[in-house]
């Protein structure tokens, strides 16, 4: 009796968590498989297929592979800390100095880019960087400039743009860590002597520690795994990883070289972060909360 | 005398509200002054304008001789202790008592030797490597007053901060505040809306009520000669009897009440004949069954509508018609008042000079 009331009373949840077992199962736990697999394959001198970790070993014998990987490291690295620069102000703007009424409409505003898709953003921002576009024509029309400057194509614009399409991802975990951020202990540390400076460092970080984790992990990964910024942005010598990945899959018709890559790219972010968080001294389930 | 707070002329005003209103005092050095007043009296925006966390509207805070106008919090030389203690929970406790140190740039030999002698002082001695999460109450108190008092400022300011702790701690707070107060010398100034707190531990207290300051006095004086209504009927317990001023003569005043009897009332100030009256009566103040012999005593039959008891503060409720307001009367726990029960008449008296009689304007 008691087992078929137990039985019973589990249905709904497997109803419930069909859908988005099936989800997982099937479109991202079957293909991560299937790619596995694929990577460990190569063709031998006669046409078959046999099992290898060459794909891997490609990746550090031909300098480009990791060389590009490097760059696309480091600028996301970049990335993620120019947007937690920008946030940072921003989120403490919103939470603390903001009067009540307009919080909401100020995280309204910060939301309101991301209504419409990357591609359209990234656009708009075409439109506005290019040679004949708006900021060169006005530059040139107030004489500040000459001959009108190609703005886009170039590791700076390519930056901003990953800054632009990431911050949301860190201004919201932020907002919520310093909302919990008691106005008297920021007040406490001005009275006991310090500086703005001190309070930003000694206070303000530290209890917005969790948030700035959990926001870093997010915008790094999004960078990392960026391929429409850099490619539309940064321009064809942008040299973003998952622009090999795509060379792999799509011109070189590599599959297998390509599932090795995506691999690599999985395994090396990851241990970026597990070293990130060891140096901040974080726990991932604090982080994740 | 040294003069270490000299508040003058002080108003602060936000848009159409007058928080603090033309405030005056000076505090002596050494001394704890208190400010006591109701929530939302304006008692909080005062302590906050001496810190430095707002600018006055109008008027002058000076710390020992120096004017505060334009110095930020971080400069000045008087510390805050929160109402929720603001401890930093990121720190332990010596980086906590140790941080106003270090923004000074004390060496670290130094701090480690003065955090020391503070724990030692606020009894928590070898607690420098607790967790602020790991403290009670109490210590988390001490270790925010040591945490102002290391810094060695002139005025301590403290917000309420017993505001949180149960009862009995609290009054154990009270009595530790007071001693530590008196040995180290610091000036303290203290604010609260419990009238124990300030009447226990200062040697100065100010009533203050909607951004005024009714009354400066020491405790005794505050609660045998209140200056206003409102501070007889603030601090500790009062009755109120309203009436009609009748006559005058040598500090009591003839006062008529609405039932028709007249009573004899003891005023500090010249009441004239005519004006409306309350006169304000302690509850000791009040004698239950007085003998009969007893000379100058208002008597009044009353019911008693209950008893509450609450050991050496127990109370009888008494209603009459000659009373508009239910009265409270102590009830000494001597057994001589047992047989009194609820429903009861009984007859009450007070000294013709016990209370305190004001016009109403």
């Amino acid at each position: 009796m008691k087992t078929l009331a137990e039985a019973k009373s589990k249905l709904p949840l497997f109803i419930f968590l069909t859908p988005i077992l099936l989800w997982l199962i099937l479109l991202i736990v079957l293909p991560h498989l299937d790619l596995l697999r694929m990577s460990f394959r190569i063709e031998n001198d006669y046409g078959d297929m046999v099992w290898s970790v060459n794909n891997y070993l490609e990746f550090f014998r031909e300098p480009i592979y990791w060389l590009t990987f490097t760059r696309t490291a480091l600028y996301a690295i970049i990335v993620t800390f120019l947007t937690l620069c920008i946030s940072l102000p921003v989120a403490f703007y919103i939470t603390k100095v903001a009067p009540p009424k307009f919080k909401g409409f100020l995280s309204l505003l910060l939301l309101m880019p991301f209504w419409v898709s990357e591609l359209v953003r990234i656009y708009g921002w075409m439109i506005l960087l290019r040679e004949s576009g708006v900021v060169n024509h006005f530059l040139l029309r107030w004489g500040v400039l000459r001959q009108p400057v190609e703005m886009l194509y170039n590791d700076v614009a390519m930056t901003m743009g990953l800054v632009y399409t990431s911050m949301l991802f860190m201004v919201v975990p932020l907002l919520s860590v310093l909302d919990s951020l008691d106005d008297s202990l920021i007040e406490a540390a001005f009275d006991l002597g310090s500086s703005m400076i001190t309070i930003v460092w000694k206070i303000i970080i530290p209890h917005a520690m969790p948030g700035i984790a959990s926001g870093s992990i997010v915008v790094f990964m999004l960078s990392l795994g960026n391929y429409l910024t850099p490619n539309l942005m940064g321009g064809k010598n942008s040299l973003w990883f998952t622009e090999q990945i795509y060379n792999q899959f799509i011109a070189s018709f590599n599959w297998n070289q390509g599932s090795a890559f995506g691999f690599l790219l999985l395994i090396i972010s990851s241990l970026i972060i597990f070293v990130g968080l060891k140096l901040t001294k974080q726990k991932l389930s604090g982080v994740i909360q | 005398m040294h003069i270490d707070l000299s508040v003058k002329h002080v108003s602060k005003r936000f848009e159409s509200f007058t928080a603090v209103d033309d405030v005056c005092f000076e505090v002596e050095k050494g001394k704890f002054f208190s400010i006591l007043g109701p929530s939302g009296c304006g008692k909080t925006t005062l302590l906050r304008m001496i810190a430095g966390f707002e600018e006055p509207s109008e008027g002058n805070i000076f710390i020992g001789a120096q004017n505060m106008a334009d110095i930020p919090p971080n400069r000045r030389p008087v510390n805050l202790i929160f109402q929720h203690l603001a401890l930093f929970p990121m720190m332990n406790v010596a980086e906590n008592i140790g941080f106003g140190l270090a923004r000074r740039n004390e060496s670290k030999a130094e701090i480690k030797k003065k955090v020391a002698d503070i724990l030692e002082r606020v009894n928590l001695p070898g607690f420098d490597s607790k967790k602020i999460h790991q403290l009670s109450g109490g210590q988390k108190q001490r270790v925010a007053i040591a945490r102002s008092l290391v810094l060695d400022p002139t005025v301590l300011l403290l917000d309420e901060p017993l505001g949180a702790l149960d009862l009995k701690l609290r009054e154990q707070m009270k009595i530790e505040l007071k001693k530590l107060q008196e040995e180290v010398g610091t000036t303290f100034v203290y604010i609260t809306h419990d009238q124990s707190e300030a009447l226990v531990m200062s040697d100065h207290v100010a009533v203050m009520n909607e951004g005024r300051f009714e009354q400066i006095d020491r405790p005794q004086n505050l609660y045998s000669k209140p200056a206003s209504p409102f501070v007889a009927r603030f601090v500790g317990n009062n009755n109120r009897l309203p009436g009609t001023c009748v006559g005058y003569a040598d500090g009591i005043a003839e006062l008529k009440l609405t039932s028709g009897e007249t009573i004899a009332a003891g005023t500090e100030r010249q009441i004239t004949p005519g004006a409306q009256a309350e006169l304000f009566i302690r509850p000791e103040s009040i004698i239950i069954e007085p003998a009969e012999e007893l000379p100058e005593l208002n008597r009044i039959q009353v019911m008693v509508s209950s008893i509450l008891f609450d050991g050496a503060n127990s109370q009888l409720l008494a209603t009459s018609p000659a009373l508009a307001e239910e009265f409270l009367i102590s009830l000494p726990q001597n057994r001589q008042y047992e047989h009194i029960c609820a429903g009861d008449r009984v007859e009450i008296g007070w000294d013709f000079r016990a209370g305190n009689c004001f016009t109403v304007p």
